[in-house]
């Protein structure tokens, strides 16, 4: 019980999270048809300008019209982001400008042809990348698509119509978008097409012919049907768990599917995902790799099957393992797969069909519990060419070195043949063989195997010097050893290969072992860098550099083997920008002659590193091990960064803590005998008031010269204080009036004889402040006043709170400050030269730090008429809380 | 004023680390009366308290050994003799904390001796419980504390319940510091601590009704970052 409600809570976060990831993505809105000319475009547009009539901002990205009358009419009412010219070969080619769309910042813009592909130099191969990007910069799209360029329904297009689909959509995009169904019977549809109203690309019109049948195009409606219904059906479900807390997954179902580097298996993987969703369950996409070099086309067909996979949605799974069987089983194992897909066995040639059907034989003998569907795989035009490297590559050096071998055991054999007699020649070839395998691939050793059979043969076994064999028991024997020679070499090739690939996935796990330790000592950003590119450098011999953000870009850091271009410069700002990896070997500007790696972490992205590939290709290992080494160093980056950060917390409260303890221990040292002589003298004075005149008035001044001495020792602390930061806000809601009063009355004896009048409003002035640092304020104001101006001559100070800020003002009708000067007199120790003796020039500069602590200003001006006038402004950024009679 | 009667010698205990504060304490306490007993730090601070049995201790927040507010604590934890604290200016925080640890009030050096003693006097009269008189008058303000009555001048002053209560804690406090949080607790219960606005105007509003010149309090004073005090007027 609790652990449903439990359940319940997570999927309920779940569903808040992805909305609110809506919220700040932008909206996709495709308006889907069943073929071109149902009017997609036009119902795009319609849609757009009602969002124009309901006051959104709205902008044509990318609108193919063809140049149909009703459609122009109705782009025509839309602003229009100029396309991008490219020029691709001495052909001018149009894309979408995707910057200038994003610098718009529409809220809403119009994508035609979301499967378009897009000419090479864009950023993206594809169209529908661009508008993901547009997407994640928060922007609402429309855009158009026909049902045969979805992903996972292009092969039953493919097999109903016999067309073949070359630009697929994920449709990984199409599950947080809505979808709305342009729709058109087909026999309408056919009308337009006789009257022309239907655009086509020149194609060869007996194509075109033969897909434009009815039939096609019933079959096609219902597809486009069937995918709105089933995306509705994603919509309720991710609904329904929310509400009422069923399992995520229908059932406990899990499918795997097997992937290879041939074209069958994409058609698997749009199977598997098909079937995933009716499920309503997870799916696996594995790899198992063999210690068997691949061709470079397979390499890639094997890298865009996983693509696919993960486009479509899949877990990607790569393992490594001599025996795919025993790869697959364990893999399904260890993710509780439930059922594991693979294609019908095919090829013509018989062994391999042979092959193939013995390791299906396996895999249903050892799935044990695990069901295994058998899905017939093809694809038109897909003809299976040669996956593996051929074995030759072993090298015409080996070939040599084997006959060498081979051909030395003959002489060697011809040297005992004395002693020997016919038949130990065999054995001595037979251990020559063995000896080649253990050094040379298997090309090498079946022909060391063939040649040293024939050899003996024609040299050593009777009759000698043809391959005609005499004795019954020779031929048996020839016959054994040509076979044990073979299946020998096969034999140890094939431990040797295993071996080989066991030591490059130990190469593997050593690099990325070595690079962690010396990573984990690195101290500063500088290490890490040298460290990375040093590992770069010696692991895959290709150089590197890291840019960290600087100034208004990337700035490469000075330890980098690799110089980049500007251009180069701009695709890793891009990288870092987006936080996905971009440049060769991506989908992201993958015209860049680097590859772009950013360095994040969950918390920042700290810089990208910027890799040139000395080799052609990038192997799904070297990736992961790139991958690896770049997040790696990012974390290492991570942890320098906020330990530089606790560092200089620590240091700041160390030297605070210190500031602190001296200014307490100065300010003890000075204050305490003050006081002893200030209570000392005060308590002499009101002891003697009966002793003489003279006596009175001596012991008088001792009290005044010590409160004036208390008063400038004061004011130096309270400066070093200031200076040092160490003057911490106590703020509190005070009554402004209660500050003028409370002042007034502390400062009593000091103001002397001074009429002192003050201007309050009636009703309590509630407002934020430093009760004693404003007293200071005030009383130094006061004193200052009290000090500058005659001793007739009045003083006053007022408080008002006008609208938002306090302005508390003291004025007097002294003579004033030079206009020259007035600016200065808040400097530390400044005093105007007419100033009486007595003052240290302090007074108004702590006046003025106070103020700023509280955030405030604080100005000086000479009034009309003569006299200063200063005004003290604290912004009240809180209204002050409403209190209630009682 | 009341005709001061005859009292007996009290002790006053001295918690002082400086030597030449203890001397100037010494000379203005015995002058006026009192029996001083000197502690030179914390540690034996509370030992004479225990010992000696002082009828009012003055004791300094910076000590060497010991933090003043927990020489003040263990006292507190088994006594409740009147504690006034010596403190210096920039000790505010130190200052309220030790108000609301249970001292009875504080004086700041360099302090008058006037100060001092009135200090002392009025800590010595709350520490024997809280007065009996029904009546207490202040120059031309009765309060009836029995009836919840207020004269001013022989007219009668309405108060809300909320200006009445802070008038009664103060007034039967009279000469001691209140602070903040004495005062909103007291009032308005343990959650309003920390709502000073409350206290700013309602004290604002009983000033209004109750001091000859708002514009000059003489009966509620404020004290700065700390609290409020009532004087009585003779």
């Amino acid at each position: 019980m609790a652990d449903e409600t439990h359940r319940n809570a997570d999927a309920l976060l779940a569903a808040i999270q992805r909305d609110e990831s809506r919220r700040r993505r932008g909206r996709l809105k495709v308006f889907l048809g069943m073929c071109p000319g149902v009017g997609k475009t036009y119902a795009m547009l319609e849609a757009a300008l009602r969002e124009v009539n309901a006051g959104r901002d709205v902008v044509i990205g990318y609108v193919e019209t063809h140049g149909r009358k009703e459609t122009d009419t109705l782009a025509a009412g839309l602003p229009l982001v100029p396309r991008a010219r490219l020029d691709h070969r001495g052909v001018a080619l149009e894309e979408m400008d995707l910057d200038a769309v994003l610098a718009r910042r529409a809220d809403l813009v119009l994508v035609d042809e979301l499967a378009h592909t897009n000419a090479p130099g864009a950023r993206h191969p594809k169209r529908w990348q661009d508008v993901m990007e547009l997407l994640d910069a928060g922007l609402d799209v429309f855009t158009t698509l026909n049902v045969q360029h979805v992903e996972s329904r292009a092969d039953t297009v493919r097999q109903v119509t016999g067309a073949e689909v070359r630009e697929t959509v994920p449709d990984g995009i199409l599950d947080d978008a809505v979808l709305e169904l342009v729709d058109l019977p087909p026999a309408e549809l056919l009308e337009r097409l006789k009257n022309g109203k239907v655009y086509l690309p020149d194609r060869a019109a007996v194509a075109v012919q033969r897909f434009f049948r009815e039939s096609n195009l019933t079959a096609l409606r219902e597809l486009s049907l069937r995918l709105v219904a089933d995306h509705v059906g994603v919509d309720t479900r991710v609904f329904r768990q929310t509400q009422s807390g069923v399992e995520p997954w229908k059932t406990g179902h899990c499918l795997l599917v097997g992937v290879g580097p041939s074209p069958l298996s994409e058609p698997l993987i749009r199977w598997t995902r098909r079937m995933a969703d009716g499920l309503g369950c997870r799916w696996l996409a594995v790899h198992v790799e063999g210690s068997r070099a691949l061709t470079g086309a397979a390499q890639s067909q094997l890298e865009r099957n996983l693509a696919t996979a993960r486009e479509l949605g899949a877990e990607v799974v790569t393992t490594t393992d001599e025996d795919l069987v025993r790869g697959l089983l364990r893999i399904a194992q260890q993710q509780n797969a439930t059922q594991i897909v693979v294609g019908k066995p095919t090829g013509f040639a018989g062994l391999e069909r042979w092959r193939g059907e013995q390791r299906l034989r396996r895999l249903v003998r050892e799935s044990g519990n695990i069901d295994v569907q058998l899905v017939r795989a093809e694809k038109a035009g897909a003809v299976a060419g040669p996956v593996w490297l051929p074995v030759t590559r072993s090298g015409v050096r080996q070939y040599l070195v084997a006959a060498g071998v081979v051909a030395a055991t003959g002489l060697l054999n011809l040297a005992l043949m004395a002693v020997s007699g016919p038949r130990l020649p065999g054995l001595v070839f037979l251990l020559a063989v063995v000896m080649v395998a253990l050094k040379v691939g298997r090309g090498p050793v079946l022909v060391a195997g063939a040649l040293s059979a024939l050899m003996w043969n024609f040299f050593f076994l009777p009759p000698r010097l043809t391959f005609a064999i005499s004795a019954v028991e020779d031929a048996l024997l020839f016959g054994m050893y040509f076979i044990v020679a073979l299946v020998l070499g096969q034999l140890v090739a094939r431990i040797r290969a295993q071996e080989q690939a066991e030591r490059r996935r130990e190469e593997r796990a050593v690099a990325l072992y070595e690079f962690t330790r010396e990573l984990a000592e690195a101290t500063s950003r500088d290490e890490v860098v040298w460290q990375l590119v040093a590992q770069l450098g010696k692991v895959f011999r290709s150089p590197a550099a890291v840019l960290f953000p600087g100034g208004d870009g990337l700035v490469a850091h000075p330890d980098g083997s690799l110089v980049l271009a500007e251009s180069e410069v701009a695709v890793a700002e891009w990288a870092l920008r987006q936080r996905k990896a971009a440049g060769k070997f991506t989908d992201n500007l993958p015209g860049a002659t680097a590859l772009h790696l950013p360095l994040v972490t969950e918390r920042k992205a700290f810089g990208i590193l910027s890799v040139s590939w000395a080799e052609p290709a990038l192997s799904l290992a070297q990736r992961d091990l790139l991958e690896n080494f770049a997040r790696q160093s990012a974390v290492i980056l991570d942890r320098i960064e906020l330990r530089a950060a606790a560092e200089r917390g620590r240091l700041l409260a160390e030297s605070e803590r210190f500031t602190r303890t001296l200014l307490n221990s100065v300010s003890h040292e000075l204050r305490t005998p003050l006081a002893v002589s200030t209570s000392a003298a005060a308590a002499l004075a009101a002891a003697d008031a009966g002793a003489p005149v003279e006596r009175r008035a001596l012991l008088e001044e001792i009290v005044m010269a010590n409160a004036r001495l208390n008063r400038v020792v004061g004011n130096l602390l309270d400066v070093a204080r200031l200076e040092s930061g160490q003057v911490r806000l106590h703020l509190d809601w005070h009554d402004a009036r209660d500050l003028v009063q409370t002042t007034l009355r502390e400062l009593g004896r000091e103001v002397g004889s001074r009429r002192v009048t003050s201007d309050l409003p009636p009703e309590p002035v509630l407002v934020r402040l430093d009760f004693s640092l404003m007293q200071h304020v005030l009383g130094n104001l006061l004193l200052n006043a009290v000090v500058h101006t005659p001793a007739e001559t009045p003083i006053e100070v007022s408080v008002r709170r006008e609208g938002g800020p306090l302005v508390i003002r003291v004025v007097d009708r002294g003579p004033g400050v030079p206009g020259n000067l007035l600016p200065r007199i808040f400097d530390k120790f400044f005093r105007a030269p007419s100033a009486p003796a007595g003052g240290s020039g302090l007074g108004l500069t702590l006046v003025k730090g106070f103020v700023e602590a509280h955030g405030g200003t604080v100005r000086a001006d000479n009034r009309p008429g003569g006299g200063l006038m200063v005004t003290v402004c604290l912004p009240q950024p809180e209204n002050p809380p409403n209190v209630e009679a009682g | 004023m009341q005709a001061e009667t005859p009292r007996p010698v009290q002790t006053a205990l001295v918690i002082d680390d400086e030597p030449q504060i203890r001397r100037l304490l010494r000379v203005t306490l015995e002058a006026n009366g009192y029996r001083v007993v000197e502690a030179v730090n914390g540690h034996d601070g509370v030992v004479h308290a225990a010992q000696r049995r002082p009828d009012v201790v003055l004791l300094d927040l910076g000590l060497p050994d010991l933090d003043g507010l927990e020489v003040l604590r263990r006292i507190r934890e088994w006594s409740r003799v009147p504690i006034v604290i010596l403190s210096v200016r920039d000790q505010e925080e130190d200052k309220i904390a030790a108000l609301d640890s249970g001292a009875d009030d504080y004086v700041t050096k360099p302090f008058n001796s006037g100060e001092l003693l009135a200090r002392l006097r009025a800590a010595l009269r709350h520490g024997q419980g809280p007065g009996e008189e029904a009546v207490i008058v202040s120059g031309d303000l009765e309060v009836n504390l029995a009836k919840r009555q207020v004269f001013k001048g022989g007219t009668e002053v309405r108060l809300t319940p909320i200006e009445y209560s802070l008038l009664r804690l103060l007034i039967t406090s009279a000469g001691k510091v209140l602070t903040h949080r004495q005062l909103l607790t007291a009032v308005w219960g343990e959650k309003a601590v920390g709502q000073t606005h409350y206290l700013r105007v309602h004290l604002a509003h009983l000033r209004e009704k109750l001091e000859s010149d708002p514009s000059v309090p003489e009966l509620i004073l404020t004290e700065p970052a700390v609290g409020y005090r009532l004087v009585l007027k003779p």
